[in-house]
């Protein structure tokens, strides 16, 4: 009797187990399906642009005309030179003034409701939606400042929009390098500048261009903020080239000049009601994709390998 | 003597005063790096005044023409027509409507891959699909426009024919998408700081994995995930192109995800996209509008840094 009770419950046992381990292995599977289907939307969405935009992606008249009413001959010359100088702009805005702020919070700021003031303000500036920088801009800098819908306003709205992330990734990178390092050069005398430019900087100069590459990553595609500002979608010339082969060389001309950007280009040829135009459309969207896909595949591998190589011991 | 000693303290001073006066450049120099350092941390701080005075400033010059009552409670947004009304709630319906669809969407997917990659992959497979992660966050949104309008939506209208071109549902569920690597990351961190001693006790008492992650290490980490839930819905209220791309342009009181609307977001681009006179009431709308989505999005991120910050202190 004793036995057969204890073999029964064995036997419930055993089914409980199975069932269990069953769970487990039902939840594995539909875990990889999730994560399967996170990866193919990514190589959905990039290989659909490649398809659609085929025709054009392979065609050197797309590269080289000017946006157009037909379709067949519109092309992505201005909003490639116009990306371009903008984010030339945002690049010399956003990277030194990301970068000093940066050091500023982890290597001269007191622990005080003022430095703790900076730092809210650079967490919740993370997480406003872009396109309440492009109000910003507009009221800003367009209006207030008076510098039109224009090459400058473009770049120093990217560049106060990518601020955080190059902050943040700079603090990160900065966090890594080790107090003896900085105990080591003042112990010979050296200033806090000269530790921080000499050394500091120079040690954690991987980690911040990793950043500043997913930010301009970041700023080559964003798109809302760029429109609010009013950029045009149909620009038919070329601003003002920055090096000329004349005395003084460099001009700034170009600064206030009229421009388009990749993503307008392709949101104009999107928003059209002719299909004709999405093939443009795609086109763009897979140049778009690839440069940021690029930017981000190298900054991703770059940190990777920083933190496999550098060890401070 | 006493005169010797009086010529010859100045002519020490000459000698030592080269060091001192180098010393003292160099306090100098320190002291402007100091500052310049500062000007650009407060740079975060003047763009945050920024931002408040310019929504505020040209909202304030909104709501001299219409009344903050009419605003919250007229049922229809045409700022731009000849009858206009400035009910901001059409706006914001779409607005909430499409985050609604976009986390049913993304809540699931990126809870249980969260849920997969800290319990169940193996080392490779998390290091091999963190990155990915990455990269599909890094993805630009007008891309996810285009799949939206001409990809997701032509494949949905399969399912529903009814579906018009221009809906909620599709840019919606691409927002989903969007969000999935952001609820997936930041809730795989909150699991990962589960201490393993947790997991290590409920193996010894028999669990599986499964049992383990849902009974000990979701609960231990529910702060951390509902903090990314609520942080996604933040991001799903700011989102533009994809909504302005492919949820159409005409206001529409409605909760009803296959309808087309627009969102606060989609109402400001397609604003900006046409030419309105500065300082016309159309003007100043994108502002209040803006103002709108300002303050729902600040509600959210201060709910989920709170929700966060709780989280932090369990351990």
């Amino acid at each position: 009797m004793g036995t057969a009770s204890t073999l029964e419950n064995i036997d419930a046992v055993r089914a409980m187990i199975k069932r269990a381990k069953l769970k487990d292995h039902i939840f594995g599977l539909v875990g990889l399906v999730c994560i399967m289907l996170i990866l193919l939307t990514l190589l959905i969405l990039f290989v659909d642009l490649v398809v659609d935009g085929y025709p054009k992606l392979f065609s050197a008249d797309f590269y080289s005309n000017f946006p157009s009413r037909r379709a067949a001959k519109a092309g992505l010359l201005s909003a490639l030179v116009g990306s371009s100088l903008v984010m030339l702009v945002t690049f010399v805005s956003a990277v030194p003034m990301g970068v000093g702020a940066a050091i500023y919070l982890e290597e001269y700021a007191p622990k005080n409701w003022f430095t703790e003031i900076i730092e809210v303000n650079v967490t919740n500036l993370a997480a406003v939606p872009s396109i309440i920088y492009g109000l910003l801009a507009l009221g800003l800098f367009v209006y207030t400042l008076d510098f039109g819908n224009s090459i400058l306003t473009a770049g120093l709205t990217l560049g106060l929009l990518i601020l955080p992330v190059v902050i943040v990734a700079t603090r990160e990178a900065i966090r890594a390098i080790p107090i003896a390092i900085r105990e080591a050069a003042y112990a010979v005398g050296a200033t806090k500048g000269q530790v921080v430019g000499q050394h500091v900087v120079r040690y954690s100069a991987g980690g911040i261009l990793t950043g500043v590459i997913i930010g301009m990553a970041r700023a080559i595609g964003e798109t809302a903020p760029v429109i609010t500002i009013g950029a045009l979608t149909f620009i038919a010339f070329l601003p003002e080239s920055p090096v000329s082969s004349t005395p003084p060389f460099i001009n700034f001309e170009w600064l206030t000049s009229g421009f388009t950007v990749l993503p307008i280009q392709m949101f104009s040829w999107l928003s059209r009601p002719s299909s004709s135009f999405h093939v443009n459309a795609a086109a763009a969207g897979a140049i778009i994709i690839l440069v940021t896909l690029l930017m981000n595949g190298i900054a991703i591998k770059m940190r990777y390998n920083i933190r496999k190589k550098i060890k401070w011991q | 003597m006493n005169t010797a000693t009086q010529v010859q303290e100045p002519s020490q001073r000459t000698t030592i005063s080269p060091r001192l006066a180098k010393n003292y450049r160099r306090n100098i120099t320190e002291r402007i790096i100091e500052f310049l350092l500062m000007l650009c941390a407060l740079s975060a701080v003047f763009t945050t005044i920024a931002i408040v005075v310019i929504l505020v400033y040209e909202s304030y010059s909104f709501f001299e023409h219409v009344s903050v009552f009419d605003f919250l409670t007229d049922p229809q947004w045409t700022p731009l027509f000849e009858d206009a009304h400035y009910g901001i709630m059409p706006l914001v319906s779409g607005t909430l409507t499409i985050s609604f669809v976009a986390l049913a969407f993304a809540v699931p997917v990126g809870t249980i891959a969260a849920i997969y990659l800290s319990e169940f992959a193996s080392h490779k497979t998390r290091e091999t699909v963190k990155p990915i992660l990455e990269l599909l966050a890094g993805v630009p949104t007008i891309a996810f426009g285009y799949f939206a309008l001409l990809l997701v939506t032509p494949l949905l209208q399969m399912v529903f024919p009814d579906l018009p071109t221009f809906n909620m549902l599709g840019p919606g569920i691409v927002i989903g998408i969007m969000v999935v690597p952001y609820i997936a990351s930041v809730s795989e961190d909150a699991m990962r700081a589960v201490p393993m001693s947790m997991r290590e006790g409920a193996y010894a008492m028999g669990a599986t994995r499964f049992q383990t992650a849902m009974r000990v290490v979701t609960p231990a980490a529910i702060s951390g995930i509902v903090a990314a839930y609520i942080l996604a819905i933040s991001r799903a209220i700011g989102e533009t192109m994809v909504v302005a791309i492919a949820a159409g342009q005409q206001p529409n009181l409605t909760f009803n995800p296959m309808d087309s609307a627009a969102t606060i977001t989609a109402y400001i681009v397609q604003v900006a996209m046409g030419d309105l006179p500065h300082g016309s009431i159309g003007y100043q709308s994108i502002f209040a509008a803006g103002l709108v989505l300002m303050l729902m999005t600040l509600f959210f991120n201060v709910l989920g840094h709170f929700t966060r910050k709780k989280f932090r202190e369990a351990y």
